[in-house]
């Protein structure tokens, strides 16, 4: 795959040609990671109790919130079951509350997470190792639009 | 006993988890490979033990981290560090701050631009290359990200090249991930009786 037709350059439309595809070439190991990171994040062998389609509908939501239509509808697509909850206005139901409450906060309001709330998941029957799984999709969906946004950023200042 | 810190400080504070990290003698072939990935494999973290209960993402983040922050050429290590300042400011990460502000007053040999930091935040009176850099990563760590062209221009007028720019983007954006997994799964904490 080159490097252009991974998620996040796609989603920020970026291309070999110009001077942002070009500085974008000098760190093409960087966004070959980055891809790697997305398959291991919402494509994991072992999903343990978030299962992919979940995943893939919190990236949705994430990137919906974000301003990132892209990415959000490309996770939209593959959110199968689950893609209700991409939809950022969607509270989770009585099944899906308490951790779509936990993954907004932590997506839009990060500052704001405390001890309690990590308690509140686990009250609820989460694991701590699906707390974890759900931290880090939260987590590298927040750095891929704040990639995607700035790459677009860049090209619009092109000179 | 120990007590949380909520202010923020150079003096690197510890790290308590939240969660019960994974205990090394019960760790998984798989887990034990991905934990040798981090920079430190003779003591790990309890840090890097929580991250191994998902262990595909630890194994592709560390390699990841380390090209965003020292991969040769583009930004100064010292102007990637003020991305990383930036999110961990906005996401109020303590102990991420605290170790990248220590970095960067190591790397530049002085602790002014992070005093000036920690006491003014975004009114912090810095050179304009500064100010444009910090300026740039803390809109874009934002919740949307509220960076715009007027910030890119900034950054441009105050002589950063794209290779540069590029740079910060990645090194703020990588805290964004960071902190997230710092300031959410545990504490900064000191122990009592340290001072």
């Amino acid at each position: 795959m080159s490097v252009f037709e991974t998620s996040t350059l796609r989603a920020a439309g970026v291309h070999a040609a110009g001077a942002v595809g070009e500085a974008v070439e000098t760190r093409a190991n960087i966004f070959e990671m980055t891809q790697a990171a997305e398959d291991a994040v919402l494509r994991p062998k072992d999903a343990g109790g978030v299962p992919h389609a979940l995943r893939a509908a919190l990236a949705s939501r994430i990137a919906a919130q974000a301003g990132e239509t892209a990415l959000a509808k490309q996770y939209a697509d593959a959110a199968g079951d689950a893609v209700a909850l991409s939809d950022p206005a969607q509270d989770g139901g009585a099944e899906h509350r308490d951790l779509v409450a936990f993954v907004d906060k932590a997506a839009t309001a990060t500052k704001d997470i405390a001890a309690e709330d990590i308690a509140r998941l686990q009250a609820s029957g989460v694991a701590d190792a699906d707390i974890v799984r759900l931290c880090e999709l939260v987590a590298f969906v927040a750095y891929q639009v704040r990639v995607a946004a700035g790459l677009r950023l860049m090209q619009g200042a092109q000179s | 006993m120990s007590r949380v810190v909520h202010k923020f400080t150079r003096r690197v504070p510890e790290w308590q988890p939240r969660v019960t990290p994974v205990k090394l003698d019960e760790a998984t072939p798989e887990q034990l490979d991905a934990l040798k990935v981090t920079p430190s494999n003779t003591k790990v973290s309890a840090y890097v033990l929580t991250l191994a209960h998902d262990v595909e993402s630890l194994a592709v983040r560390s390699p990841l981290f380390n090209a965003i922050m020292y991969d040769e050429g583009g930004m100064s290590r010292a102007e990637r560090e003020l991305g990383a300042i930036a999110a961990s400011m906005v996401n109020r990460c303590i102990y991420c701050a605290a170790v990248h502000a220590d970095r960067h007053a190591k790397l530049e040999g002085s602790t002014d631009v992070t005093d000036k930091l920690f006491a003014d935040g975004a009114n912090a009176d810095l050179s304009a290359r500064d100010a444009a850099i910090f300026a740039f990563a803390r809109k874009l760590s934002e919740a949307p990200p509220s960076a715009g062209a007027d910030d890119v221009t900034a950054l441009r007028e105050a002589g950063l090249e794209d290779a540069e720019i590029l740079d910060l983007i990645l090194s703020t954006s990588l805290f964004g991930w960071a902190n997230r997994l710092m300031h959410v799964l545990g504490d900064p904490v000191r122990r009592e009786g340290s001072a």
